[in-house]
Parts: structure tokens; C-alpha cells; sequence
């Protein structure tokens, strides 16, 4: 699996051609919990990007909410006729929208966030491993002081400096992420530059440039992007947890950290729903990507390999 | 093993002193440090006093030495909110956050091996396939929800648990504690499960792979071989060599249950060190802020140096790899 990168099957396909990536994809699909997982997350992602579409309520509008239609239980109607399948919060929200809303920016922030800190991460475990000596031991140095405190704590304390925000979230979990990245990318590229194919193409004379992008990290992308799922899972429950701490985004840009923190103050009066279901929501999300990336480990780590 | 105490030694203070700087330059350069050192309320005058007496004008290095120094005799400062000293007030929410911490880790071992022993023993039984899902689970589940999830279930609608606060407690060694009181105790089995959950999903996966691994050593066949009862391999032969790593890890991961309480404190109105770090954030109160992270920094600090020289201990070869 040295040269092709996933993506692009061959047109004309003969039947039955194995090429890496359709041994991926058969091999992924072996775990049926993995493919659930997949189809899942899928779904997750449509309902979010099309959430102002398939949404009963735009929970920003303020025009649509009526403090009357304040915490009505699962399944009542509303004033406005609208049907609150999963009951409204102490706003009148409907939570089924709120979800849908919240659910954009959750993801949005995890994903954000992940990919940022991977691509700080992957520069810098590059760099490390390609520069060696100095530059090596001052970046791993970094890397083990961040990996020695909890995200969590690390988080919070930048959050505390800097304040709410979504940008500040995102700037606080690239800060707490980046070190998995480059010790991932670092190993793997330390193993992949003894290589043949990067001596032979020192020996061509190309730039390093030309060598690290087109020839090492190809051959790095694997772990990263195992790394990679786990981290987005790992960011968007940190988020949440943020937000649930007063943290996180502000009140404006309601996330399902925050919808939970919302129905918080109710829970003692048994009204369940505005924590429950937004809870379930985060839930549902984190299981199906931690499956897909437990599935993706298991297949893209060749020690594995039968 | 001097050379190597000291050298680890030498490294954790480097660590300490680069930590310092990083918490002085996040208070002072960051924010305005008038702002953050003195009372809003203060007027003109007090806050020209206070500038001179906090020495804030001072050039920027001469400030962090008086920190340093100040930092060095336990001074970090005072709280604008409990106008006590910072350091005092942590150290008083200590031994509330301590005590679910251990009780968490307890528990945490008490489920997580047996659960963990099993899924690795048979792993193609149906319920070792159920306790590895349930580890799953366990890691993805956002801890500050199922908290509510439990005072919704065991508070509210069962009745059955007190959802918020220590408790009744008892003053041994000059520190109130909870566990020592039947109220106590009530108090804090939700806050301890919850904290708990993590670290079980945790310490299950640990111990099945360290239980498959070992289950293929040849000291486990010979052992076989010579007829001793399963009983007696598994819980002398393979329990005792899987022991090392999981205790390892749990040793490192206390420090991470610790920070993380501050989550569970929150949902549990838990009166700890993370509640009261919530708090100081929401009101910005920055000196019990600063004096929380050092105390952290130094706690974990001090937990890596005991694995680290544990493990020298243990294992020679991490002594001599150095040199």
C-alpha cells in the first residue's frame, strides 16, 4: 500500500479488480456494528446540514417562540399548532429543532477543531521527525507536557483567559488535540523516511518539500486518520462539556452542551426532556463515529493483518 | 539510581518553573492585570496603592520574580470573593474532591477487573462481547449527562439518593470527610459512580488485552501443563502479571480523575476544589484561579515522579535506556 491513495477505483472496472481501496472498504465492512455506525453518522451529518429545511421551528427566530409553549412535555401541541414531539424547553423552543440547530454546531466545532489540530499536529510531528536532533527533542518535549495534563484542564483554563466563544472553543481544543496528532504523524514518519522510496527520491534530487508532501505524509495518512476519528468524537464531547460548564459557546449559538445546561435547572421538577434528548442526540453521535474509528483502527493497522 | 532521581528531579522542577511562567503570563499578559489583581470596586486611589504594592509597575520580568518569590512562600495571592488566602480556600475544598477521587478509583477497580478478567478469559462469549460494548459506552458517554441522568433516575423519580452537597461529615486530621458518615456516604455514591464510569470502561479494556496477551505466554501453558487448576493459573499466574500495567495507569490516571471531577462537582454541587475553580471562573476570580492551576501542576507533577520512579524501580531497563 505504498503509492495509491484512497479514493479514484479504476473506470473500467474488470470484474472484480482489488485495488487497496476496495480491499479498505471490504474489509471495513466486515463489522456490520462498523457499517451501522457509518450509516448513523451519515444520517447525523444530513440532518444537521439540512436542519433549516426539515426543522419545525428556526429556534432563532424569535418571532416563532411563544413563552406560552413553555416546557410542554413530548408529543403536546403548541400555540402555533406546531406538534412538539420531543417537548419545548423554559423558552418555548421547540427541542426537536433545537437538536437539529445544535447538532450543526457541534459538529462544526468538532470537526473544526479536529481538523485544525491535525494539520498544526502533522506539520510539527513532520517537522520533528524530518529535522531530527533539537528541533525533534523541543517539539516531543511540548508534546509530552501537553499529553501530561487533562484536556479538560488545559481547556478550561484557556477558556477562563480568553473567554466564551465559538472561535475560543475551537482555539482550545486545537491547543489540547494537537499533541495525539504530531506524536502519531512523528512515529509513523520516523518508521516511513528509513523507506526505500523516500531514500530514492533523495537520490533523485527532489525538494523536500516535494518529498515530505507528496511522499512521506501520503504514507503517514493511516494512523492520522484513525487519530483523526477519534479526535473528532473527543472534541465535540469536550465542547460539550464545556458548554454544559458555562464555558463553552455562548447563548446565542445554543450547542447540545448547552441545551443540556439549559434543562439542567428543571431536571429537580421532573421535566427530563430538555436535558434527555439533546443528551441522546451527543450520545448517539459519539457512539456511531468511536465505532467507525474503533473499525478503522482495527483495519488500517497493519500489524493487525492476518 | 541518584543520578537518575536527581535528574528526574531537576526535570520535574524545570517543568514547574515553565508551568509558572505560563500561569504568570496568562494572567498578566493576557488580561489586564489591574483588573485581575484588584476589586473592581476599588476607587482611584486604591487602585494607584494597589499598583505600587502589588509592584505592577515594575518591568515585566521583575514581576514575575516577585511572583515567583511570593508563589515559592505559599503566597498566591487572595480571593476577591472569600477575601481569604487562595491557597487556604483549595486547600479546604481538598479532601471533599480527594475522597471521590480515591472512592471513584476503588470502584473503579472493584468493577472494572472482574468485568475485565472475564471479557479477556472467554472472549467469544456473548457476554464478554456485551461487557466490551458496554466499555464502549462507557467512553463515549459525556460524563456531566449521565450525571444528570442518575439525579433524574435515583433523586428524582426514585427518591432514593440525596443529589447535591457532602452531606454530613466528620473532622479527622483537622479535614472534614463524608465517607466516614452513613449521610456522607449517601452523598456520594452518585458522584463517585459517575466519576467512576470512565475509568472503568478504561480499566476493563486493560485488563482483557493484558489478559489475552498473557493467556499465550509459555509460563501460562507450562503452567497448564504441570495440571494446576484454572483457578490458580488465572489468579496467580495471569491476574498478578496483568496487575502491573492496569496499576500503572490507574496511578497516571488519577490526576486526569481529579481534574475531571471538576465536571462531576458541578452536576453534584460536590463542594471540591472543581466546584470552586467553576465558580472562581464564572466570577473571575483570577488569584484562586492561578493558585488552582499550581496546585494541579504540582499534584501532577509529583504523580509522574512517583510512576516514574516506580517503574525505575520495577523495571531496570527504563533506568538504564538514559544512559
Amino acid at each position: 500500500m505504498s503509492s495509491t491513495t484512497a479514493g479514484a477505483p479504476p473506470v473500467a472496472a474488470a470484474p472484480r479488480v482489488e485495488t487497496p481501496f476496495r480491499r479498505f472498504v471490504s474489509e471495513f465492512a466486515e463489522s456490520r456494528l462498523a457499517l451501522f455506525g457509518l450509516v448513523v453518522f451519515a444520517v447525523i451529518v444530513l440532518v444537521a446540514v439540512l436542519a433549516p429545511w426539515i426543522a419545525p421551528q428556526d429556534p432563532y427566530d424569535l418571532a416563532q417562540l411563544d413563552i406560552m409553549d413553555g416546557r410542554l412535555e413530548p408529543g403536546s401541541v403548541g400555540g402555533s399548532g406546531i406538534t412538539h414531539w420531543l417537548g419545548t424547553d423554559d423558552q418555548g423552543r421547540d427541542m426537536l429543532s433545537g437538536i437539529l440547530y445544535g447538532l450543526r454546531i457541534s459538529l462544526t466545532v468538532g470537526a473544526g477543531s479536529a481538523i485544525l489540530a491535525c494539520v498544526v499536529g502533522a506539520s510539527l510531528g513532520m517537522l520533528a521527525a524530518y529535522a531530527g536532533g533539537r528541533t525533534d527533542s523541543l517539539i516531543m518535549r511540548l508534546v509530552d507536557l501537553q499529553l501530561s495534563f487533562p484536556a479538560i484542564l488545559a481547556a478550561l483554563m484557556i477558556l477562563a483567559f480568553l473567554g466564551k466563544g465559538i472561535l475560543n472553543v475551537v482555539i482550545a481544543l486545537v491547543v489540547v488535540e494537537w499533541a495525539y496528532y504530531a506524536r502519531t504523524v512523528r512515529g509513523t514518519a520516523l518508521v516511513e523516511r528509513r523507506r526505500e522510496y523516500i531514500e530514492a527520491a533523495q537520490c533523485l534530487a527532489l525538494p523536500t518539500r516535494r518529498i515530505i508532501f507528496r511522499h512521506l505524509l501520503p504514507n503517514c495518512l493511516p494512523p492520522l486518520i484513525v487519530v483523526g476519528t477519534m479526535q473528532v468524537a473527543r472534541a465535540i464531547a469536550l465542547e460539550a462539556t464545556l458548554s454544559f460548564l458555562g464555558l463553552g459557546v455562548p447563548i446565542t449559538e445554543p450547542s447540545l452542551g448547552l441545551l443540556i445546561a439549559n434543562g439542567y435547572e428543571y431536571m429537580l421538577s421532573g421535566k427530563y426532556w430538555i436535558s434527555f434528548y439533546p443528551g441522546i442526540a451527543l450520545l448517539v453521535t459519539i457512539v456511531s463515529i468511536n465505532l467507525v474509528g474503533d473499525q478503522l483502527r482495527d483495519v488500517l493497522n497493519p500489524r493487525l493483518k492476518k | 539510581m541518584t543520578v537518575f532521581l536527581l535528574r528526574r528531579l531537576l526535570q520535574a522542577a524545570a517543568v514547574v518553573l515553565v508551568m509558572s511562567l505560563l500561569v504568570f503570563l496568562g494572567v498578566y499578559a493576557i488580561g489586564d492585570p489591574v483588573e485581575i489583581l484588584i476589586s473592581p470596586e476599588a476607587d482611584q486611589i486604591e487602585r494607584e496603592r494597589a499598583i505600587k504594592a502589588l509592584g505592577l509597575d515594575l518591568p515585566l520580568w521583575q514581576q514575575y520574580l516577585v511572583f515567583l518569590g511570593n508563589a515559592l512562600r505559599g503566597d498566591l495571592g487572595r480571593s476577591f470573593v472569600f477575601n481569604e488566602p487562595a491557597l487556604r480556600l483549595i486547600l479546604d475544598r481538598m479532601p471533599a474532591t480527594l475522597e471521590l477521587a480515591v472512592g471513584a478509583t476503588i470502584l473503579a477497580l472493584l468493577i472494572g477487573l472482574p468485568l475485565g478478567l472475564y471479557a479477556g478469559l472467554r472472549p467469544h462469549s456473548p457476554v464478554s462481547k456485551g461487557i466490551l460494548a458496554g466499555s464502549i459506552l462507557g467512553f463515549s458517554l459525556p460524563t456531566f449527562w449521565v450525571g444528570l441522568m442518575l439525579i433524574m433516575v435515583f433523586a428524582v423519580q426514585l427518591g432514593w439518593l440525596p443529589s447535591t452537597g457532602r452531606g454530613e461529615t466528620v473532622t479527622v486530621l483537622g479535614m472534614r470527610w463524608s465517607f466516614l458518615t452513613r449521610d456522607g456516604l449517601a452523598h456520594m455514591i452518585m458522584p463517585m459512580v459517575n466519576l467512576s464510569l470512565f475509568k472503568i470502561s478504561l480499566i476493563i479494556r486493560l485488563t482483557r488485552a493484558g489478559v489475552r496477551e498473557t493467556m499465550l505466554m509459555d509460563y501460562v501453558k507450562f503452567a497448564r501443563a504441570k495440571g494446576l487448576s484454572p483457578a490458580r493459573i488465572t489468579l496467580v499466574h495471569v491476574f498478578k502479571n496483568i496487575l502491573i500495567p492496569v496499576v500503572t495507569v490507574v496511578g497516571l490516571e488519577f490526576g486526569g480523575t481529579i481534574a475531571f471531577s471538576v465536571v462531576t462537582e458541578s452536576v453534584f454541587a460536590w463542594p471540591g476544589m472543581g466546584k470552586l475553580i467553576i465558580d472562581s471562573i464564572n466570577v473571575l476570580d483570577r488569584p484562586v484561579m492561578v493558585a488552582y492551576l499550581m496546585v494541579i501542576v504540582l499534584m501532577f507533577i509529583t504523580i509522574n515522579l512517583v510512576v516514574d520512579i516506580t517503574y525505575s524501580v520495577l523495571d531496570p531497563r527504563v533506568r538504564l535506556e538514559g544512559k
